[in-house]
């Protein structure tokens, strides 16, 4: 099985536009090679997780071998590497695609290129990869393959003449496919005499056999009973398994030069598996690792807390148990007056935090609330050293700041004509800068530079809502900047609420304390006191509201001597107030902070 | 030690009141002679073991009292003399509804020996009185007031406020005529809906909307201004008395004294060998009756009432009364000082927002008052 020629393999990735028919396509692949049997088939065979499925989106990455006799009569193997497909992961994407040495491009012909195609073909295009262009969905009455064939011409500069026609729906022109991959890709290169240099593309937690890790190997050879060593950690450890999946794992004895396939070792783990990493042989290691490793730093951070404080340590659990698969997300302690105990969580970018917010909630049942997402910011300090700020309560006092400086995007927006007024307005109002404007067919292409802390507030639904859902969007970190940033702090009566405190560039700040003000305004009930709402810079108040006392909350009923009622009713009324945060002499109900948090978020 | 306050409850009614959630039922025929034995023996149950006090007051509740036969209210009456030492101006009332039939019957009740009788006019309005499921019209309330007040040296009635739909201009007015109709005592209550009752299932089924709270604000002030104006402000958070014409019956209540509670489902609280009792008894009357055949007396429930309980207890009473609490009482009575049962933080910023005073005696004031279940929510212990 693995003694294939190393110019009979092919090393390929799946590139395209959410919904422009990835999965579907690699389930025809599949099922034409003869991978899976009837019966194993379902939809999205590589979309294993059920929020994958759900949602469309694939976030760990997977390959499948494939067999395949080309019409020249030789038979190669071809490996599909599926990527993730989401900005969140452009470093995980960026390693599998260099395990790779050509892509497919999907696009789907009726509706032609959009942003995350753009995204993702130029980092097929920086990976040096053949790309083989594929008009997908022609089965529809409204596929143009004319149009999109100039458009991808046009707008990426690819020669899409022989670009292939299919429908991975109906499974027209599948072998179309398979025979341009292979003679059009060129095969893996690689050294077998080499020390071992395998790439770790991804790794997971399987609870059967431990911790899996996908490779490439590029030089050397994997064996059985070999000792491992990871290039960046120097951890060793001893090569229990080598197979390949097919999509299901089949074990093997060795896996060569150009391979793809799995390991398995006594790891416990995936922290100790960093994507990018290079895999070699203890006894005889490489001198020089593969390029392009960088560890894996969280862009996004927020407090998440149990609604219910008794599920403190219920959490903690959840948390290690999801931090087993998924390395890329980090997690430590935190208090908030406001909240109570809880953990400050960084995340690879938005759709990262949602999905690990989301598995928490669903596969372990908590009941979560989290802070509005902060970006990390660079603060300089007065002395001359440099702190990464990810927790807006954490920000030092203003006399000690010498300059901050923050985070930026580049990001690609395709919209139809008719509402490109409006994202660029958007995109002004978040103190975006235009870097290129241009036309894809009858859609304009908005390329600008913006600070991604206008992007995790609720820019997502503000794109959406101006564009009648029509934009697309995308887009790649873009280094750091100085910046005019103020931590606006929310206070009621005076004492600061850490949870709600936030960073915003100087010139939002005003609106933004306001809004949080009246929205508190409306969410907490009137007390006993009147209720001082204020946000400030400082010391200085930029936005306040003020909640007046009840006017009349009394009993004016006869009673006769059942005080004992009165009295339990009392001892209720202390009792909730266990679950209010005092702040001077008035009782907040935790569930108003928890409410102005949701409509936050 | 001070007077025992008497209360006895009569627990038949002629009919349910939508709003209502007293202990009161509708029966097709009543044993008079079998209610009125065993209220006598649980009387004399209760006696027995609290010696021979003085007794400052007599209240029968209920229910509608005014329908016991004036024969038992006699002997209730006789006994209760009997087992206590009653004071002269011992103050005897019975709650009275004002249909023509139960009016009929005033003066043998002041025959019996009642000398203060409370009428559940509730409204001079003959549309609310309908709404409300009264069996007697306004007509009928003034008659009953007129005789009352020849027969009664000290008349007192009930009015319900902030009914749904009700405007201040409409209260105002019905408010000043009750005023000039009033004698010297006046309950003046907002309706609450209370859980189980028909007006809370109309609530619930969209037929009843409660009144909006602004109006229930206004009304609660022109009722303030309207009965200080007449000499009539609240001594209590719905009881409007002159001077010296305060309830001594109810006073008992919110001052947290010893009253004990005799009849179905009757609470009282009482000190038996030196504890506090809270004592209360089955509230459906043929069982009670029963137990009281069976053993002398119908408790269901009687614990010892806890420092800080009886703390909250006064609290919550007697911060009620503009008088407020006399802190030298209150550590007599509960165990502890005032100090010890209030948050001290809560306190002074009730203090400076003008809701408490606490000098000789602790009090809330009018603003304090009309907010006190948040009050005391912050303020006690
Ligand atoms: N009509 C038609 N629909 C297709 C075709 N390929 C995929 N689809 C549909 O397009 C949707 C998205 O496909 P999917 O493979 O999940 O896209 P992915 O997000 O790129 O993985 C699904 O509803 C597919 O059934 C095709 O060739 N023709
Ligand atoms: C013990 S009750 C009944 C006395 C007597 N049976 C009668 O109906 O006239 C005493 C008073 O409480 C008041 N009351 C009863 N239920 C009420 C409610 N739900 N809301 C406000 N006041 C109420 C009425 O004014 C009533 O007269
Ligand atoms: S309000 Fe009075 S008459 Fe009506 S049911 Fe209640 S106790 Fe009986
Ligand atoms: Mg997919």
């Amino acid at each position: 099985m693995t003694d294939t020629p190393i110019d009979r393999i092919r090393n390929f990735a799946i590139i395209a536009h959410i919904d422009h028919g990835k999965s579907t396509l690699a389930d025809r692949l599949i099922q034409v090679t003869g991978g899976l049997s009837e019966r194993e088939m379902t939809n999205q065979v590589l979309d294993s997780m059920e929020l994958e499925r759900e949602r469309g989106i694939t976030i760990k990455a997977q390959t499948v071998r494939l067999a395949w006799k080309a019409r020249d009569g030789k038979d190669y193997v071809l490996n599909l590497m599926d990527t993730p497909g989401h900005v969140d992961f452009a470093y995980e994407v960026s390693r599998s695609l260099a395990a790779c040495e050509g892509s497919l491009l999907v696009v789907d012909a009726s509706q032609g290129v959009e942003a995350q195609t753009l995204a993702n073909v130029y980092q097929a295009i920086e990976a040096n990869h053949e790309i083989v262009p594929v008009l997908n969905k022609i089965d529809l009455p409204a596929a143009e393959p004319a149009r999109v064939r100039q458009q991808i011409e046009d707008v990426i500069g690819l020669d899409a003449s022989d670009a292939v026609e299919i429908s991975a729906k109906t499974g027209i022109n599948i072998e179309g496919v398979l025979e341009a991959l292979v003679t059009r890709l060129p095969p893996p290169k690689g050294d077998a005499q080499a020390p071992l240099r395998a790439l770790l593309v991804d790794s997971w937690y399987d609870p059967y056999l431990g911790v899996v890790i996908l490779v490439r190997v590029k030089d050397g050879r994997l064996k059985r009973g070999m000792r491992l060593r990871m290039m960046s950690t120097g951890g060793v450890h001893m090569l229990e398994q080598v197979g390949v999946f097919t999509p299901k794992l089949v074990a093997v004895d060795d896996l060569g030069p150009g391979e793809m396939g799995y390991i398995t070792a006594a790891i416990k783990t995936v922290a100790d598996c960093s994507v990018g990493d290079t895999i070699t042989d203890d006894r005889r290691p490489a001198t020089e690792p593969l390029p392009g490793f960088k560890p894996s730093v969280p862009v996004v951070w927020c407090g998440l807390y149990p609604t219910d404080a008794d599920d403190f340590e219920k959490l903690r659990e959840s948390l290690g148990k999801l931090r087993l698969n998924d390395a890329s997300f980090h997690y430590e302690a935190e208090t908030s007056a406001a909240l109570g105990f809880g953990f400050r969580c960084g995340f690879l970018g938005l759709l990262h935090l949602e999905i690990i917010q989301e598995r928490l909630s669903r596969e372990f049942d908590l009941d979560l609330i989290a802070t509005a997402p902060s970006v990390v910011y660079r603060i300089h300090s007065t002395r001359g050293d440099v702190a990464e700020l990810h927790n807006p309560a954490d920000m030092p006092d203003p006399s000690q700041i010498d300059h901050i400086e923050e985070p930026w995007i580049r990001a690609t927006i395709l919209v139809p004509d008719e509402h490109l007024g409006a994202v660029l307005t958007l995109c002004n109002e978040r103190r975006g800068q235009q870097a290129d404007l241009t036309y894809v067919g009858n859609r304009a292409m908005a390329v600008y530079r913006l600070p991604l802390n206008e992007v995790v507030f609720d820019f997502y639904d503000r794109l959406k809502s101006v564009s009648r859902g029509y934009a697309s969007f995308d887009y790649q970190m873009d280094g750091y900047a100085e910046s005019d940033l103020v931590r606006i702090s929310i206070m009621v009566n005076g004492d600061p609420v850490d949870a709600l405190a936030f960073i915003a560039h100087r010139s939002q700040a005003e609106k933004r304390g306001r809004a949080i003000c009246e929205r508190l305004k409306e969410l907490i009930p009137k007390q006993l006191f009147k209720i001082a709402i204020q946000a400030a810079i400082g010391g200085r108040v930029i936005a306040r509201e003020t909640i007046g006392a009840l006017a009349k909350d009394v009993t004016a009923k006869c009673y006769g001597g059942d005080i004992t009622r009165k009295r339990k009713l009392l001892e209720k009324q202390k009792e909730g107030k266990k679950r209010m945060r005092q702040f001077g002499k008035v009782e907040i109900p935790q569930s108003a902070f928890l409410a102005a948090l949701k409509m936050d978020a | 030690m001070e007077p025992l306050a008497l209360y006895i409850h009569w627990p038949f009614c002629l009919a349910k009141c939508p709003y209502c959630d007293f202990n009161s039922h509708v029966r097709e025929r009543i044993d008079q002679a079998r209610f009125a034995a065993a209220l006598r023996a649980e009387l004399a149950w209760e006696a027995a073991r609290l010696g021979r006090r003085r007794l400052g007051s007599i209240f029968f509740g209920g229910g509608t009292p005014s329908l016991m036969a004036p024969d038992t209210v006699a002997a209730l009456i006789a006994d209760a003399r009997q087992h206590f030492d009653a004071a002269e101006d011992c103050e005897i009332t019975l709650e009275a509804n004002p249909t023509s039939v139960e009016a009929g019957r005033l003066r043998a009740f002041r025959a019996a020996g009642v000398n203060r009788v409370s009428l559940g006019v509730q409204s001079l309005d003959d549309t609310v009185l309908r709404f409300l499921g009264r069996r007697h019209d306004a007509g009928e309330a003034r008659a009953a007031l007129a005789l009352a007040r020849e027969i009664f040296p000290r008349l007192s009635f009930d009015l319900i406020t902030a009914r749904p739909g009700q405007t201040v201009a409409a209260w105002r007015a019905e408010l000043r005529e009750a005023l000039a109709l009033a004698n010297d005592h006046l309950s003046l209550y907002q309706l609450t809906i209370e859980p189980g009752t028909a007006f809370e299932a109309m609530r619930r089924r969209g037929e009843l909307t409660e009144l909006d709270e602004n109006t229930a604000v206004a009304i609660y002030d022109a009722t303030a201004e309207e009965t200080a104006r007449r000499s009539m402000a609240a001594y209590e958070i719905s009881n409007h008395a002159r001077p010296g014409a305060e309830s001594r019956h109810n006073l008992a209540y919110w001052r947290y004294e010893d009253y004990a509670g005799i009849g179905p489902g009757a609470h009282g609280r009482v000190s038996v060998g030196g504890t506090l009792l809270a004592t209360r008894r089955h509230r459906a009357p043929e069982p009670w009756a029963e137990l009281v055949e069976r053993q002398g007396h119908g408790t269901t429930d009687q614990n010892a009432v806890a420092p800080e309980e009886r703390a909250r207890e006064a609290l919550l009473m007697g911060l009620r009364l503009a008088e407020g609490i006399d802190p030298m009482r209150f550590a007599a009575r509960t165990g502890m000082t005032l100090a010890e049962a209030l948050d001290d933080t809560m306190l002074h910023a009730a203090i400076d927002e003008g809701y408490i005073q606490f000098d000789a005696t602790l009090r809330a004031t009018e603003e304090g008052r009309r907010r006190l279940d948040a009050l005391l929510g912050a303020i006690v212990r």
